[in-house]
């Protein structure tokens, strides 16, 4: 659809761009990112053919852009620049139907039903019909852009440029028009080269991602391909972090940022833990970085305050998530900043304790309840009936863990617990094979994130060998305390 | 749409056709309706309508017009509501070209008084050369910004070579403000004559790019992008509006407000679109300067006030007011 060849030049006598080169398929969605000032826009426009390249050729369906009349080339291209303000009121219907200009011609041109056609077309494609007779100036930033969005889609050109399309529009205005875009390239076949500031966006949008650094092309290929790092470290000096988009097979980014160090001693000691009437609670003065599987707030975060609730056996499971919310907030909690687990054995058989290292003090705090224990390999074979007993286990460290570690961490302490099952001799009632947990066990581990980075948490590492003992003694010790409960 | 066009067009026509009779009826001399056609009746009456009347009013609807035309041209091209047919120089130049006439006395043989709208049309025209080539010098695409700039530049530079000629001239004086103060009064047939052939090449220039005019008012970029040949289109309205403004000011001297409000009145009332803006601005300036005259000429008869200063009385109230409706009703 498009080719550009070894395009140099740019405004006047200074070159901005040099040697760039790249294809784009009809159907596709390019997004050009680059940081300030690399090219983006005359890009832009030496493609569309507003600035003339001093070397290199642009070719749309195999034909060089300079061969085209203006008309001609405004039925295969348009470009919609970033400002568009008008002087003058005109409404909705007159602006996107200017977008047929390149398909009248003659001193009397006529408006004919093919032109009606495509301008209804495009009103109804972006969702303004309704605003139809209104005028543009009394619109929101977002509808205006989907007017002039409206024009450029009226004049049924293949190929659309855009010049930072979302600039200056809140989240929802910009997944509209970016979703309404991207509907276009997917079922019409639009072909879309647009400039992005936000490389999330370009991102989640694009098929492909041209990374422009000084006017030359850094990288060309899909978002993942060219979201790197390190590259976008280099090209925007700039630490970022990528992680998986939620829902789209997509890479995303995070803005690291360079903060002066915090003054304030960032340290967990045993006086952070409380055992109360009805739970177990551990309240710091600063968010610690928390992967568990808990009741509330389970997942990856930030949380300052744990809670392991003691419930009665009776407990009304089914409105769970409601109740233990507002749990949180009758006993003082914030409940965006905490992490919950529940047990039904009572807080004060909770086990705590805390080991030495060379990194900092670990803590391991578990409440054990195994009434319900079970061989996970033979649950297949058992219903899905509720029954009371759980086993919680919390490990909070004073230290700075990677995500990999935080996983392994997850499983040594998981690991851990089935060998104090195993050595407590407890039994899964239905299978009578030693049980490895029960079905509702929950673990958190915490960190401080200060001091030397451990890239993992295996059996072997130091942070390893102190959560598989201690996670191990903790848990044997609870089942003893559990045990001694049940007979007295 | 449709109807609302139909209506925009045939009453600017009536507004058009009642100012014309008002304009050749009412005066010193009564003129009945019949006059038109019966010269036997009332002979006096018969010379006056076509003998004065007639081509005075003529002559003050084709500069309105003119004015107007041009007015919402140079406001689409340059896309600020405050341009007006003066602001690009070309009626500055028009004006030192007259001044100078009268200032050196200047004659050609068998020219006789045509000396000062020529040398006010060579005055326009050296001013829009020169406008065009400088402004083309700076910056090679002819950004509206640069456009405007050096307009105002030579406005300013022209102007005070009148302001000079002005503080030389001795028994002149009068006869330079009066003109500059602008008139269409005893100019008679032959001055139309003069300005028709300017008008109809200006208008039909300007026509020609109704269409332009209205994808550039979403800036010269886009407009490229729609297929518009800015570059081109750019020359042919500027050379139809000055062309315009030089023949209306040789003629009539420098008539203010015309340009600038009709175009602003008829887009408030009708909508900005070029296709009809045009039109409806060339009769309406006419109708609103053929008025002007009347009452410039009426107001304190047997005296005459000059025209522009009318037309200020009489553009800015009405422009205020549908200009305080409009945001009224839309805000």
């Amino acid at each position: 659809m498009l080719e550009v060849q070894n395009i140099s030049g740019g405004y006047g006598s200074t070159p901005v761009l040099s040697n760039i080169s790249f294809q784009v398929a009809k159907g596709k969605m390019v997004g050009i990112l680059g940081p300030n000032g690399c090219g983006k826009s005359t890009l832009l426009k030496v493609i569309s053919g507003l600035i003339n390249p001093t070397f290199g050729t642009i070719t749309i369906d195999g034909v060089d852009i300079k061969k085209y009349s203006a008309r001609d080339l405004a039925k295969k291209m348009t470009i919609l620049p970033q400002l568009h303000a008008t002087a003058f009121s005109s409404t909705v219907y007159d602006t996107v139907a200017i977008g047929r200009y390149p398909h009248q011609s003659g001193f009397f041109s006529t408006w004919g039903d093919e032109d009606e056609r495509a301008v209804k077309k495009a009103m109804v494609q972006t969702g303004i019909e309704k605003y139809e007779n209104q005028y543009l100036e009394y619109l929101s930033g977002g509808e205006q852009q989907r007017v002039f969005i409206a024009q450029a889609l009226a004049q049924a050109s293949n190929l659309l440029l855009l010049d930072e399309p979302t600039n200056h529009l809140d989240i929802a205005h910009q997944r509209q028009i970016l979703d309404m875009i991207r509907k276009e390239v997917t079922e019409n076949q639009l072909t879309v080269v647009s400039v992005f500031h936000d490389i999330n966006l370009a991102a989640l949008y694009c098929d492909e991602i041209l990374l422009l650094e000084s006017g030359k092309v850094k990288n060309y290929g899909a978002p993942h391909e060219v979201l790197l790092e390190e590259q976008i470290k280099e090209v925007y000096h700039t630490r970022i972090s990528i992680q998986a988009h939620p829902e789209q097979p997509k890479p995303q980014m995070t803005i690291l940022p360079d903060l002066p160090e915090q003054t304030e001693e960032k340290l967990i000691t045993t006086n952070h833990f409380k055992i109360q009437e009805e739970y177990v609670e551990f309240k710091s003065h600063f968010p610690l970085r928390v992967l568990s599987s808990a009741v509330h707030n389970a997942g990856m975060g930030w949380y300052t305050t744990f809670m392991n609730r003691t419930v009665k056996p009776e407990y009304d499971i089914d409105n769970v998530k409601e109740e233990y919310l507002q749990y949180l907030v009758s006993k003082g909690f914030s409940p965006t900043n905490t992490v919950g687990m529940m047990t039904a054995v009572d807080s004060k058989r909770a086990v705590m304790k805390n080991y030495e290292t060379s990194f900092g003090k670990v803590f391991i705090v578990v409440t054990a309840g195994v009434g319900n224990a079970i061989d996970v390999s033979k649950s297949y074979k058992r219903d899905n009936f509720f029954h009371i007993g759980t086993i919680n286990t919390w490990v909070i460290i004073n230290g700075k863990l990677s995500d990999e570690a935080f996983v392994q961490a997850m499983m040594t302490a998981t690991e851990s617990k089935s060998k104090a099952l195993q050595h407590e001799k407890i039994y899964d009632l239905y299978s009578n094979t030693i049980a490895t947990g029960t079905p509702t066990d929950s673990l958190l581990i915490a960190a401080t994130q200060n001091g030397k980075l451990m890239q993992y948490g295996g059996p072997i590492t130091e942070v390893g060998q102190v959560i598989g003992r201690g996670v191990f003694e903790a848990t044997v010790e609870a089942i003893q305390t559990y045990r001694k409960g049940d007979i007295i | 749409m449709k109807k609302k066009t139909l209506l925009a067009y045939s009453s600017s026509l009536i507004i058009l056709v009642v100012s014309i009779w008002l304009g050749v009826s009412i005066g010193s001399a009564d003129v009945p309706f019949s006059t038109l056609w019966d010269n036997e009746t009332n002979p006096s009456a018969y010379s006056i309508l076509w003998g004065i009347r007639m081509p005075r009013v003529i002559l003050a609807g084709l500069v309105g017009a003119s004015l107007a035309i041009a007015g919402a041209a140079f406001q689409g091209l340059l896309k600020n509501p405050l341009a007006d047919p003066y602001t690009l120089g070309v009626s500055s130049g028009a004006s030192v070209g007259a001044v100078a006439t009268i200032f050196f006395s200047l004659s050609i043989p068998f020219l006789g008084s045509y000396i000062l709208p020529l040398y006010g049309m060579v005055g326009a025209l050296v001013a829009m050369i020169l406008v065009l080539t400088f402004a083309r010098l700076i910056d090679r695409s002819m950004k509206m910004e640069t456009l405007i700039l050096t307009g105002v530049i030579f406005s300013s530079f022209l102007g005070s070579c009148i302001s000079l000629m002005i503080a030389l001239t001795g028994e002149q004086l009068r006869e330079i403000t009066s003109w500059l103060l602008g008139s269409v009064s005893m100019r008679g047939w032959p001055y139309i004559q003069m300005i028709l052939p300017f008008v109809v090449v200006g208008v039909i220039l300007l026509w020609l790019n109704r269409r332009e005019l209205n994808a550039m008012m979403y800036g010269d970029e886009r407009a490229q992008a729609l297929g518009v040949n800015v570059k081109r289109r750019k020359y042919a309205i500027l050379a139809g509006g000055s062309m315009l403004t030089g023949a209306a000011v040789a003629v009539s001297g420098t008539i203010g407000f015309v340009g600038l409000v009709v175009p602003h009145m008829t887009r408030m009332l009708w909508g900005a679109d070029h296709r009809h803006l045009l039109t409806l601005s060339f009769i309406n300036g006419a109708s609103l300067l053929i008025i002007c005259d009347l009452v410039s000429r009426t107001i304190i008869a047997p005296a005459e006030l000059p025209i522009g200063v009318i037309t200020a009385f009489i553009g800015a109230p009405v422009f205020s007011y549908i200009f305080f409706k409009q945001r009224r009703r839309r805000g």
